[in-house]
């Protein structure tokens, strides 16, 4: 066993086969692994998402992390692509769950899958794992604090993000909900409700809400971050992929 | 919080970034999570020209008594401006 890995940038078949960048980690491993889709938040493909996706291959992941503002912004550095993308009302919910499909096909096609394929996303990430994993055939999801699954984007609200509740029923895999207890967006009710109508579709799902964490408690680079919960988060994450996504 | 209330308008002037000075189109302005500044939410103003690029950007992270005097200040001095001077010749 080895804990070398390879980092970098590459390109993949995203929605409506358009060719869009990706950030790609994987370790040096010659046993077959789980693939992990990491979904980035609204300021984009920064390097603390690129850190997560490294995280990841050092846990014997394969890694990626499509740019899903590479229409709007090619080759702009994250915040300037970040900015465009909200100027231009966000990323279609179609066109995400396109780019996500061909980042679970490109994880697959390499020689280091088991064909098991998770995703996991951050913020506005949350809501668009849920979608990806009511939209496509996957192994696992994680939904760290996504706004406006249920609750409906504040009135004026530019950015594609409709409710998508009525999709639960539709979803394809396990999914793990990571959220803080003091965030609005998603506020505890909505995490409930959530919760609620997943047990009523008799779906496979846990759900973790932590007290003195509010939104983004994962990120290590902002006032936000919560280590304690965090760090337990991180825990229930190494669980959940290691039931769902061995071989 | 995350949120996603953006305010989108149309202006004209100019603006200055990385690459210089560049005539300006449009401005999104929103409160959320900053790139730079260290608050969890500032409000944050991107005066852009989308038909140069993404990198033909100005980009402020305002605190919220911070973004108050300025826009305060900016009607004060609209306010205070010869009447005749404020048809942009």
């Amino acid at each position: 066993m080895t804990d070398a890995m390879r980092a970098e940038t590459v390109s993949i078949t995203g929605a409506g086969g358009d060719a869009i960048e990706a950030y790609l980690a994987q370790p040096l491993e010659t046993a077959p692994v789980g693939g992990v889709v990491v979904i980035h938040h609204m300021p984009g493909f920064d390097a603390p998402t690129k850190e997560i996706t490294r995280r990841f291959a050092s846990h014997r992941y394969l890694a990626i992390c499509p740019k899903l503002y590479w229409r709007e912004a090619p080759g702009a550095s994250p915040d300037d692509a970040a900015a465009t993308a909200r100027a231009r009302g966000g990323v279609p919910d179609e066109r995400l769950v396109g780019d996500v499909a061909g980042a679970i096909a490109h994880l697959k096609a390499m020689d280091g899958s088991n064909q098991k394929v998770a995703t996991i996303g951050y913020c506005s990430g949350g809501r668009q794992s849920f979608l990806a994993a009511c939209s496509l055939p996957l192994d696992a999801a994680v939904d760290c604090y996504g706004a406006f699954v249920l609750a409906a984007a504040p009135e004026g609200a530019p950015l594609s993000a409709s409710p998508i509740g009525h999709l639960a029923k539709d979803l394809s895999c396990p999914l793990l909900g990571l959220f803080g207890v003091e965030d609005q967006f998603p506020a505890p009710a909505e995490v409930a409700e959530l919760e609620k109508i997943l047990t009523e579709q008799r779906k496979t799902f846990e759900f973790h809400s932590y007290e003195g964490a509010g939104h983004a408690f994962f990120a290590t680079n902002r006032p936000s971050y919560r280590p304690e919960a965090a760090n337990d988060g991180w825990e229930r994450i190494w669980d959940f992929f290691g039931r769902y996504l061995s071989s | 919080m995350c949120t996603y209330q953006t305010t989108t308008l149309a202006l004209e002037g100019s603006g200055k970034g990385a690459e210089g000075w560049f005539a300006l189109t449009e401005a999104s302005v929103y409160f959320d999570h900053p790139v730079h500044a260290g608050a969890g939410h500032t409000l944050n103003i991107d005066l852009l020209n989308p038909g140069r690029g993404p990198s033909s950007r100005v980009a402020v992270e305002l605190d919220p008594g911070s973004a108050r005097s300025l826009a305060e200040a900016i009607l004060a001095t609209l306010e205070s401006a010869p009447a005749g001077q404020l048809t942009g010749e």
